[in-house]
């Protein structure tokens, strides 16, 4: 069944813009991204969205839709009612070049700071052998699709851009987590996370998890454990006389 | 003509949180676009946590009502000290009559819901607004979270955990005490047995699914394989750890009916009803 819906989408560039209001057609089973391509195809050509997969799986099409960061091909317009105002606009967190499209390159300097994978030596086989309950928890951190939501949604850079300097966000706390906890890997990340990542910025508020549409646990089962382990190097003196007087190795 | 930010200026400005402009951005002047009710639960949070605090400190204050033979109100124990009600715990020193006993030994469980990882998110979010909600813009010009003093002090989260473990034996003590009647004689049992219990059996799942717990037992390993048992053990506290919210308002809300228990049995508006 096609309904009329009302749109307000943020139209404008680095000098500007402002929401514009829009009445686009809807057909059953569409999504917010269905509804954008159509208002770009009738009303709106020169309207700027960046997507790709229309599955929920490149993390291209995050947006801010009704204020909250999601992604546009997964959010169904059947959550919405009939008579509801649909607003959309880009990530706040980040410059905007133009429309719906961010320029997201500090999440991709931060990747770049971060210390690379660093495997133990090959067995004399040659071969690298892990147990795979050894490595699953690092597993779920690599379902991540970088659609950069939850470095959107989190406070600590959306609400203070000074902060952009001394923290890496959500997605680069899991990267540490995932790193740190990997089985073969052998670089300490643990003062890094904390001082060069801003791991102590992180006041688990949780909105990173809320937000993932991956599901991943971000602070349950990555920066809180990240957190910990800071704390066994850190903050906990008897981990630390343990750690000095070799009664307490890394594993 | 539109005009493009140059490629590669979206990155990283430096500053600590200092709470400079936002370059950039696109221009939405609302504190947030958000259309559901997204201030209910920062509501309920500071009402129910308000509440607990008034009456909990009430109740500390008051030092009177916490002991009807054979039940201790669970803000009293361990009772330490020589003018306690009762006889559930050794009485190590007399202190002065002003101070509650509940004073002495406030500090491990509040420290353990203080600086518990979902507390801090319900407190952060609730009382601090840091932020409120998702999305929705927190008023404070700057923000360093807990990377410096006096919000550091969270990092000892675990060492209020030891302490809340060791209360939790105390409390489990407590209530099998509760198997007694009035005179001290053992195989009885009443409704204040079961709220006891209750509430132990909550404490116990609180504090074993705290995220502390589940690093202590297994988390900081890199080699699951190497370490069966404690593989094991890690994978239950995370499946307890999936409820550690649900854990932590149900074991708040039974320490204080344990509590107000007690207090209507001292104050005699209420018998205890006993089965056997």
């Amino acid at each position: 069944m096609t309904y009329a819906a009302s749109f307000r989408v943020w139209r404008g560039d680095v000098t500007g813009g402002d929401l514009q209001d829009f009445t686009v057609d809807v057909n059953e089973g569409e999504v917010v991204l269905d509804v954008i391509h159509r208002l770009q195809a009738t009303q709106a050509g020169d309207l700027a969205v960046r997507w790709n997969c229309k599955a929920g799986k490149c993390g291209s099409c995050s947006a801010e839709i009704n204020g909250r960061p999601r992604l546009m091909c997964m959010t169904r317009m059947s959550t919405f009612g009939e008579g509801d105002t649909v607003t959309v606009t880009p990530l706040r967190t980040f410059p905007v070049i133009r429309d719906l499209v961010t320029d997201v390159s500090y999440n991709y300097d931060k990747a770049a700071q971060i210390p690379a994978f660093n495997p133990r030596p090959r067995e004399a086989d040659g071969s690298h052998r892990m147990q795979q309950v050894d490595v699953e928890r690092s597993q779920e951190f690599r379902k991540c699709i970088e659609c950069f939501l939850c470095q959107d949604t989190c406070h600590v850079i959306r609400d203070h851009e000074g902060n952009k300097g001394a923290f890496a966000g959500p997605r680069y706390l899991i990267r540490l987590a995932e790193l740190d906890m990997h089985p073969l890997d052998v670089t300490d990340r643990r003062d890094a996370a904390q001082d060069d990542f801003g791991l102590g910025y992180c006041n688990i508020t949780k909105c990173c998890s809320e937000v993932c549409p991956e599901g991943i646990h971000l602070t349950d089962n990555g920066i809180i454990p990240l957190k910990e382990r800071v704390v066994d190097r850190r903050f906990d003196p008897l981990t630390w006389l343990g750690s000095k007087i070799g009664r307490r190795p890394k594993d | 003509m539109t005009t493009t930010a140059p490629r590669g200026t979206g990155a990283v400005t430096p500053g600590r949180g200092d709470g400079g402009p936002a370059p950039r951005r696109a221009a939405i002047r609302a504190r947030h676009l958000r259309t559901d009710r997204w201030w209910l639960q920062p509501l309920i949070t500071v009402v129910v946590l308000l509440s607990f605090v008034v009456y909990s400190s009430f109740r500390a204050f008051q030092n009177a009502y916490y002991f009807a033979e054979p039940y201790i109100s669970p803000f009293y124990s361990p009772c330490i000290t020589t003018g306690c009600e009762g006889d559930t715990f050794p009485e190590f020193f007399t202190g002065p009559s002003f101070i509650s006993p509940a004073i002495y030994i406030l500090v491990i469980p509040l420290g353990l819901r203080a600086t518990c990882y979902y507390y801090r998110k319900a407190y952060y979010r609730s009382f601090w607004l840091s932020p409120p909600a998702c999305a929705v813009g927190e008023p404070h010009k700057r923000y360093t979270g807990e990377s410096r003093p006096p919000l550091l002090i969270q990092n000892l989260h675990r060492y209020a955990l030891y302490g809340a473990l060791l209360f939790n034996v105390i409390l489990t003590y407590d209530a099998i005490l509760g198997f007694r009647d009035e005179t001290g004689e053992w195989g009885h049992m009443g409704v204040g047995t079961l709220v006891l219990l209750a509430n132990a059996a909550l404490l116990w799942l609180y504090s074993l699914s705290c995220h502390s717990c589940r690093h202590i037992v297994g988390g900081r390993l890199n080699h699951f394989s190497k370490h069966p048992l404690r593989y094991k053990a890690w994978t239950q506290v995370s499946k307890l750890n999936a409820s550690h919210a649900k854990f932590a308002w149900l074991s708040l809300f039974s320490v204080a009916i344990a509590d107000a228990y007690v207090f209507l049995l001292a104050t005699g508006t209420i018998t205890d009803f006993r089965f056997f």
